[in-house]
C-alpha cells in the first residue's frame, strides 16, 4: 500500500505500518552511520547528552557525497544497516522511532523494534542520485570532523522508502524469499 | 621504446574516477534494462525502474550514481617497451585519485588505518595492481568499489575432492548470505584456482569483464550460466525485496592451482558495477 506520511510520525501511523508498505516521507531525518554511532555510544557511556533529540525521531543511515554548488546535498542513498545493529537497540529504547537503511537487521534489533513500537525502512540501495532529489536541505549539526559521517539534519519531501520490519516484527525480506524462492 | 609522462597518467586517472562514478558502461545499462523487462515481481520491477531513473539523473545532473563512490581499485597493464618520465608512477596514480575525488565532488571514504579510522580526506591511497605485458601501451582500468557489496565477499579454501559441486555451493552460499545487504541485482565475480591472494585478485578482475561476455572456456561459461539461473531462483530479487532478478551476471576467471588446493573467491558487486578503461 502507498502511504504519504510526516516524519516524525505519530504512534497511530507508526503502528499502522505493515511490512511491504511503500511510504513517502516528508519532514526531518537525522543522518548517522558507523563513526557517529560509535561516538553516540561513547557519549551515552560517559553520561553525556546526545547531539540530537532521539525521542520520536528517525535516523537515516547515510553518508552523502559532497554537494555541488547550489544543491543541498550530493548523492544520498542508504548504507548497510546491520553495521549499526550493535548500537540500535539502545537508541530505540531511548526513544528513537525509526531507521532508514538497507539490508538485514539482527534479531536483537527486531525485538527492540517490537518492544518500542518502531519501524525499519529500506530505501533503494545504489539509487543515491534519485534519492537526493527528495532532500531539500541538509545541515551538519554534530561531529563535523567526521566529514561524510557527520550527523546531518535533513529536510525531506516525499522521500521514497519501503517498510521492511514493522512494529509487529514482520520482516519483508523473509516474506519476499517465501514468496519468490524457487529453490527446492 | 615509448616514453609516457606520468602527468598524463594523473590526468587520465582523475578523469576516469569521475567518469566511472557518473556513467555505467553500456553492457551494464543493457543488463539493467533487460532485467526490468523480465522481472516478475511488481515491487522488483519498480525498484529496477528506479535504478534506471537513477542512472539518468546521475548522468544529466552530474550526481554520483551512488554516494559510496568507492575505494579506487586500479589495474595498470604496462607494456614492457614503455618508459615513464616525470616522477614516480605510483605517486602519479594516487595524485589522479586525489584530484578526481576532490574536483569531481566524490565521497572520501578511505581511512588511514583500519583501526584508528581517521579519514585521509582525499580518498587516497588507491589499491593498485600492476601487470607487465608485451607492447608499448599502458592500459588503465579503474573500478571504484563500494563496500556494501565488498563486505559480503568471501574466500573459500576448498579441498580438491569438493570438485565442481563444492565450487558452485560456495558461490551460492556467498550470494545467499549477501542477500539484500549487497544491493542486488548483483554482479558476481569469481576467481577459482591459484593461491589465496590470486583467487581474490581473479575475482576482482572478473568484475571488470563486460556482463555480456562469457568465459572463454566453454566449461566455465556453462557454469556461469547455470549459476546465474540458480541465483535468480533464490527469490532475493531487486533490493532484496523479492523477485527473479538477483544477479545480472556471474563472471568466472580461473588459474592453475596446487595439487592440494581448490581456492574459490567470490567478489560481490552491487548493480553499480563501475569501471572505466583508457589506453595511453
Amino acid at each position: 500500500m502507498d502511504r504519504h506520511l510526516k516524519v516524525p510520525m505519530g504512534e497511530q501511523d507508526l503502528l499502522s505500518l505493515q511490512a511491504g508498505d511503500y511510504v513517502y516521507l516528508t519532514g526531518t531525518l537525522y543522518t548517522a552511520r558507523d563513526a557517529a554511532h560509535k561516538r553516540m555510544y561513547e557519549a551515552l557511556r560517559a553520561g553525556e547528552e546526545l547531539p540530537m533529540p532521539l525521542e520520536g525521531n528517525f535516523i537515516y543511515y547515510m553518508g552523502p557525497s559532497p554537494a555541488r554548488e547550489g544543491r543541498p546535498i550530493g548523492s544520498a542513498g542508504p548504507t548497510t544497516a546491520s553495521r549499526m545493529d550493535k548500537y540500535a537497540p539502545e537508541l530505540l529504547d531511548l526513544g528513537l522511532k525509526g531507521m532508514v537503511g538497507k539490508g538485514r537487521r539482527s534479531e536483537e534489533v527486531r525485538q527492540a523494534i517490537i518492544r518500542n513500537g518502531c519501524v525499519y525502512f529500506a530505501a533503494v540501495g545504489g539509487a543515491g542520485a534519485l534519492l537526493s532529489k527528495s532532500i531539500t536541505s541538509s545541515k551538519v549539526i554534530a561531529y563535523e570532523d567526521l566529514g561524510t559521517e557527520a550527523i546531518r539534519e535533513l529536510t525531506v519531501e516525499e522521500f521514497p522508502v519501503i517498510v521492511v520490519i514493522d512494529s509487529k516484527g514482520n520482516n519483508l525480506y523473509d516474506i519476499a524469499l517465501e514468496q519468490y524462492s524457487k529453490e527446492e | 621504446m615509448k616514453t609516457i609522462q606520468t602527468s598524463a597518467v594523473t590526468d587520465a586517472v582523475a578523469a576516469m574516477c569521475i567518469e566511472a562514478n557518473h556513467f555505467l558502461t553500456d553492457d551494464m545499462k543493457a543488463a539493467l534494462n533487460h532485467a526490468e523487462e523480465s522481472e516478475i515481481a511488481p515491487l522488483g520491477k519498480q525498484v529496477l525502474g528506479q535504478l534506471k531513473q537513477n542512472l539518468e539523473i546521475a548522468g544529466e545532473d552530474h550526481i554520483p550514481i551512488c554516494q559510496d563512490t568507492g575505494m579506487a581499485v586500479i589495474f595498470v597493464e604496462i607494456g614492457q617497451e614503455v618508459h615513464f618520465e616525470g616522477g614516480s608512477l605510483e605517486d602519479a596514480i594516487h595524485e589522479g585519485v586525489r584530484r578526481g575525488y576532490t574536483e569531481g565532488f566524490l565521497r572520501k571514504s578511505v581511512v588511514r588505518d583500519p583501526l584508528d579510522r581517521v579519514n585521509t580526506g582525499d580518498n587516497t591511497p588507491a589499491v593498485i595492481h600492476y601487470q607487465i605485458v608485451p607492447g608499448d601501451e599502458v592500459k588503465i582500468t579503474i573500478a571504484p568499489k563500494g563496500f556494501g557489496s565488498e563486505n559480503m565477499s568471501r574466500i573459500f579454501m576448498l579441498k580438491p575432492a569438493d570438485g565442481a559441486e563444492g565450487v558452485k555451493n560456495a558461490i551460492l552460499t556467498a550470494v545467499r548470505d549477501a542477500g539484500p545487504n549487497a544491493c542486488p541485482p548483483m554482479v558476481v565475480g569469481v576467481g577459482i584456482g591459484g593461491t589465496f591472494e590470486k583467487a581474490a585478485l581473479l575475482a576482482k578482475k572478473a568484475l571488470t569483464r563486460p556482463v555480456d561476455q562469457k568465459a572463454s572456456d566453454p566449461y566455465y561459461s556453462a557454469m556461469e550460466e547455470e549459476l546465474l539461473e540458480r541465483i535468480n531462483r533464490s527469490g532475493i530479487g531487486p533490493g532484496g525485496l523479492g523477485g527473479s532478478t538477483t544477479a545480472l551476471a556471474v563472471n568466472i576467471e580461473t588459474y592453475p592451482t596446487h595439487i592440494a588446493g581448490l581456492p574459490v573467491a567470490v567478489n560481490i558487486c552491487c548493480h553499480v558495477n563501475r569501471h572505466a578503461v583508457r589506453v595511453l
